[in-house]
């Protein structure tokens, strides 16, 4: 190598400037080694900016002294880091790994949590809506029931307790237009086991029963609203209680409710 | 070689070696300090921070990747540069006129200033106003080659030979003083 020439290219100011690259530093440090034209070249380099920047210096005003005491008093701590083991940052590490894991694991029950809320939530809100379904059509059933009875072709007749019951009562709404009849039946107790309330129309002289049916499910039903045909020409409207199934004609001794169809 | 030695106990934390090497450099630790912050006080103070940060990083020094002082240098002038970016020395820094370094000069000429300007003039006398900057900007400022080319618009590949000429020159100036 040509040392002169790799003198006199300046890179030896740029080394002690300390602006090279690792690569480029080693370099120089390796041939400082191995020339020592380059080494003492160094140094003279290095002793012009030490002189400048000697010249240009306030003074080192502070003592040697003051810095080991700001060392020292900066140090303590750590001696006592190292009768421990390991750094307290380790331990703060490991303890932040844990709570990362212990916090990612809550997360996840949370979150399943939250998974079976929401299922058990769906469950409860079709629930609701079909009881909502419900409501809207035993409204509409309701509405449709009260429309009929409200009827102008409807004649309310007031059937009245008798002798086997006499605080039972009971009502027919007749439409003779088109021969329907609802028995309210809300004012008779509920039968026995066994036996069933059945509806009869009179004809009164003679006195003809003619069965319009029963009144099924009796205890089931809510509103006690019951809609029967009625073809006939009904002169009085009577309920008696029969065994299930009802009889063929009627037993006057289990005659709850009895009312005579006003002339109109 | 004995600086070598030294900073070879200094790495290993020896005391008495770190002592010896802050007489050889504390100095011009707070020139270079100086030449940024151009504050005496505020120099003196960064100037024994930077002592400490050594002392605390002594193992990080690496022979194979520069010279002893050109490691601490760079640590100075890191902690001037982010001294004078910090908002307390702004204040401090409005009445001063000059950017480069004979700046020190002309401010310290009314002051009772333990800075030797006399010798600093002497030394930067025949040195060109090029050269003043071409120093200032790669050794008190740690600029790169690329960096101090833009700065002084001139070609990268002149910021080598020139800073190489202007160091020439120095180096004669200290011979003649």
């Amino acid at each position: 190598m040509d040392v002169q020439k790799y003198i006199a290219s300046g890179i030896l100011e740029l080394y002690v400037a300390g602006i090279l690259s690792d690569k480029e530093n080693l370099e120089i440090a390796n041939y400082a080694k191995e020339y020592p034209e380059i080494q003492t070249e160094i140094e003279a380099i290095e002793a012009s900016i030490l002189l400048l920047s000697k010249k240009a210096s306030p003074g080192s005003k502070h003592s040697f002294k003051s810095i080991m005491d700001r060392i020292n008093s900066e140090v303590k701590v750590i001696p006592i880091n190292n009768k421990r083991g390991t750094p307290i940052s380790t331990y703060v590490g490991w303890a932040a790994s844990v709570l990362l894991a212990i916090g990612i694991f809550w997360m996840y029950q949370q979150n399943q949590e939250l998974k079976s809320d929401i299922q058990v939530v769906e469950q409860q809100n079709n629930n609701l809506e079909q009881q909502i379904a419900d409501s809207d059509s035993s409204l509409e059933k309701t509405t449709e029931l009260l429309n009929s009875i409200r009827d102008k072709n409807i004649s309310v007749i007031p059937l009245g307790g008798q002798d086997i019951s006499p605080s039972s009562y009971a009502k027919a709404y007749w439409n003779k237009e088109n021969n329907k009849v609802f028995i309210d039946a809300k004012g008779l107790p509920e039968p026995p086991e066994g036996f069933v309330y059945q509806v009869w129309s009179l004809k009164l002289s003679p006195l003809t029963p003619t069965s319009m049916g029963l009144l099924e499910n009796f205890e089931m039903d809510e509103n006690k609203i019951f809609a029967l045909n009625n073809p006939n020409e009904s002169e009085a409207f009577g309920i008696t209680l029969e065994p299930a199934g009802g009889s063929k004609s009627p037993n006057l001794e289990q005659l709850y409710t009895l009312g005579v169809v006003s002339a109109s | 070689m004995q600086l070598d030695l030294l900073v070879e106990q200094f790495k290993k934390k020896d005391p008495s070696a770190f002592e010896k090497l802050h007489g050889m450099y504390a100095d011009n630790i707070c020139g270079v300090i100086n030449t940024i912050v151009k504050n005496d006080s505020i120099a003196q103070e960064i100037c024994q921070d930077v002592f400490i940060k050594i002392w605390n990083n002594s193992e990080s020094y690496n022979s194979s990747k520069g010279r002893f002082f050109t490691w601490i240098l760079n640590i100075a002038r890191n902690a001037a540069i982010d001294e004078i970016r910090s908002r307390s020395y702004k204040n401090e820094k409005k009445n001063l006129s000059a950017d480069y370094f004979v700046g020190i000069l002309q401010n310290k000429e009314d002051e009772d200033s333990v800075v030797d300007t006399k010798v600093l003039r002497n030394l930067v006398k025949n040195l060109k106003e090029k050269c003043v900057q071409i120093i200032e900007l790669l050794y008190f400022r740690g600029y790169t080659q690329k960096d101090a080319a833009e700065e002084l618009d001139i070609p990268i590949g002149t910021v080598k030979t020139r800073n190489r000429s202007c160091i020439s020159q120095l180096r004669e100036n200290m011979e003649i003083k």
